[in-house]
């Protein structure tokens, strides 16, 4: 059987012994090839949790095992494997696009880097920005360089903290379009943490709901939907952030 | 080291060589300091050496010999301290940490870029010293090479030390990464003989590996002899001091993951 993407066994996270946990005996199992979502509210342990997958952070307590490689033990072995992108960590903005992502090819043994960076200069449409400082672009285009960067080894796992944060609306929908095309394309799992419920139901098989730390539901978009009887995300979002009750279907 | 670690290595001492070539302000200020530190106290040399009457004094290239030496210290912590800190200012220590890069592999493209910054910035300073002053640090002879090295790796302990501390209190302590090793010179014995330093302070300096590295360029200078002595308990002292920094450095690094400190060092 092939092991899963994620692997998250009891998982927790105290910042201090005192301290409440900002993860708490979380544990989720994200089949290969599958794109899951975190939702929950600020302070829900979203960006703890992919921390912690992301070896940033060490856990208090639990388990995690990544593409198969306990993160504890073997962390680097998944981590030449995986990436990751968020609009909170900039890329050197002195350096050009191509400079950048050139570092990022040497970071991950990418072999004939420049051939994979004029690939995926091509497919995110960035030809034209290679030798401008990353600094000098606008939020559209360094969400692209961002992208570029997270998919320069050909990650088996993407994790994405707010892919499309502070970008405008049709910008954000050709990321996702872009998104959806290479997860078909190359099967790659996807884990994305978003305040965007709309990007969360188009894109999520399946939705991971945190509340201080805890999974509270969890299910597809659709399922959830049905089992608080509302109409998008944004509602059950509400309802679970608020602590209302699940209105039976 | 296989060729995928090095290649990891090379990523970053790439990511510091594309910035160096686009900001020339950057590549001034590395030659900067030492050309300056030259000037001054290559006057202060000329002018003294004319008050003794004799240009050829060994006290002038000693203190000639003396800045350029500490200059390779100094460079040389400030390389790989200023190179971890751009990692900070430019927000990018979050990618960075999550690539396969391994601490010791980060450690490693620091010295490189260490080395690249003092030869960049000392060099300029020894041309400059033999065309104003005639005065030519490879007189010593190969015994020079051995002092450059062990101040190197004096230098590349100190900013252990100070990366420790960057990581365990944050950008706050940034300040030490400029000013550390200046608060060693006194007891480093740049300018001076160990033995002008009050007796309690002289184990003090004796435990540094640059007052050994001055202390045989006094004697190669003064009398053309290569003390091995103190070069061995240079690079000795080197190794322990590497050891124990490189042991601190990495400790910092595991707590800093526990803390969550990497999600918010630049702050």
């Amino acid at each position: 059987m092939e092991t899963p993407a994620i692997l998250a066994e009891a998982l927790s996270k105290r910042y201090a012994p005192d301290a409440p946990p900002a993860v708490d005996a979380l544990s989720f199992s994200m089949p290969r090839g599958a794109t899951w979502g975190l939702l929950g509210g600020n302070g829900a342990g979203k960006t703890t949790t992919i921390a912690m997958l992301l070896g940033l952070l060490v856990p208090s307590g639990g388990r995690i095992s990544v593409l198969g490689h306990d993160m504890a033990r073997d962390r680097f072995s998944a981590l030449a494997r995986m990436n990751f992108s968020s609009p909170y960590i900039a890329l050197p903005a002195r350096l050009s696009v191509a400079e950048n992502l050139r570092v990022y090819a040497h970071l991950y043994d990418v072999p004939e880097a420049e051939r994979r960076i004029g690939e995926l200069a091509a497919q995110l449409q960035l030809t034209g920005l290679l030798d401008r400082p990353a600094g000098e672009l606008s939020a559209g285009q360094k969400t692209r360089v961002a992208l570029a960067k997270s998919l320069v080894n050909r990650p088996e796992l993407l994790l994405l903290d707010e892919p499309t944060a502070s970008l405008d609306p049709d910008t954000g929908d050709w990321v996702r379009s872009w998104l959806e095309r290479y997860r078909t394309e190359t099967g790659c799992s996807i884990l994305l943490a978003s305040h965007n419920m709309a990007e969360v139901e188009r894109l999520c098989g399946h939705v991971l709901m945190l509340k201080q730390g805890r999974v509270v539901d969890s299910g597809s978009p659709a399922e959830l939907l049905g089992k608080y009887g509302r109409e998008d995300l944004e509602q059950v979002f509400l309802d679970i952030a608020r602590g209302r009750q699940r209105v039976p279907a | 080291m296989n060729r995928a670690a090095f290649r990891r290595v090379w990523g970053i001492i790439y990511r510091h060589l594309a910035l160096y070539r686009r900001s020339w302000p950057r590549v001034l200020e590395l030659m900067y300091w030492p050309v300056l530190q030259m000037v001054v106290w290559g006057f202060v040399t000329s002018y003294l050496a004319g008050v003794q009457g004799n240009t050829a004094s060994v006290a002038a290239g000693v203190l000639l010999g003396g800045v350029l030496l500490w200059e390779v210290a100094l460079r040389s912590q400030m390389g790989f301290s200023l190179s971890f800190l751009e990692e900070i200012w430019s927000r990018n220590l979050g990618h960075v940490f999550v690539s396969p890069l391994r601490p010791r592999e980060l450690v490693a493209a620091l010295m490189g870029m260490s080395i690249i910054r003092v030869l960049v910035g000392v060099l300029p300073a020894m041309l400059l010293a033999w065309l104003l002053y005639s005065f030519g640090i490879l007189t010593m002879g190969p015994v020079v090479v051995g002092f450059f090295a062990a101040l190197l790796v004096m230098g590349w302990a100190v900013a252990l030390g100070v990366t420790a501390l960057i990581l365990r209190y944050g950008a706050g302590a940034e300040a030490l990464a400029w000013s550390i090793l200046f608060g060693l010179t006194p007891f480093s014995a740049v300018f001076y003989p160990v033995a002008i330093l009050p007796g309690w302070l002289q184990p003090v300096a004796l435990a540094l590996p640059s007052a050994h590295v001055f202390e045989g360029m006094r004697a190669a200078l003064r009398d053309g002899t290569v003390e091995t002595g103190h070069l061995l308990a240079a690079f000795a002292l080197d190794a322990l001091w590497l050891a124990l920094m490189g042991y601190v450095f990495l400790r910092q690094f595991e707590s800093a993951r526990v803390r969550g400190a990497l999600l918010n060092i630049g702050e």
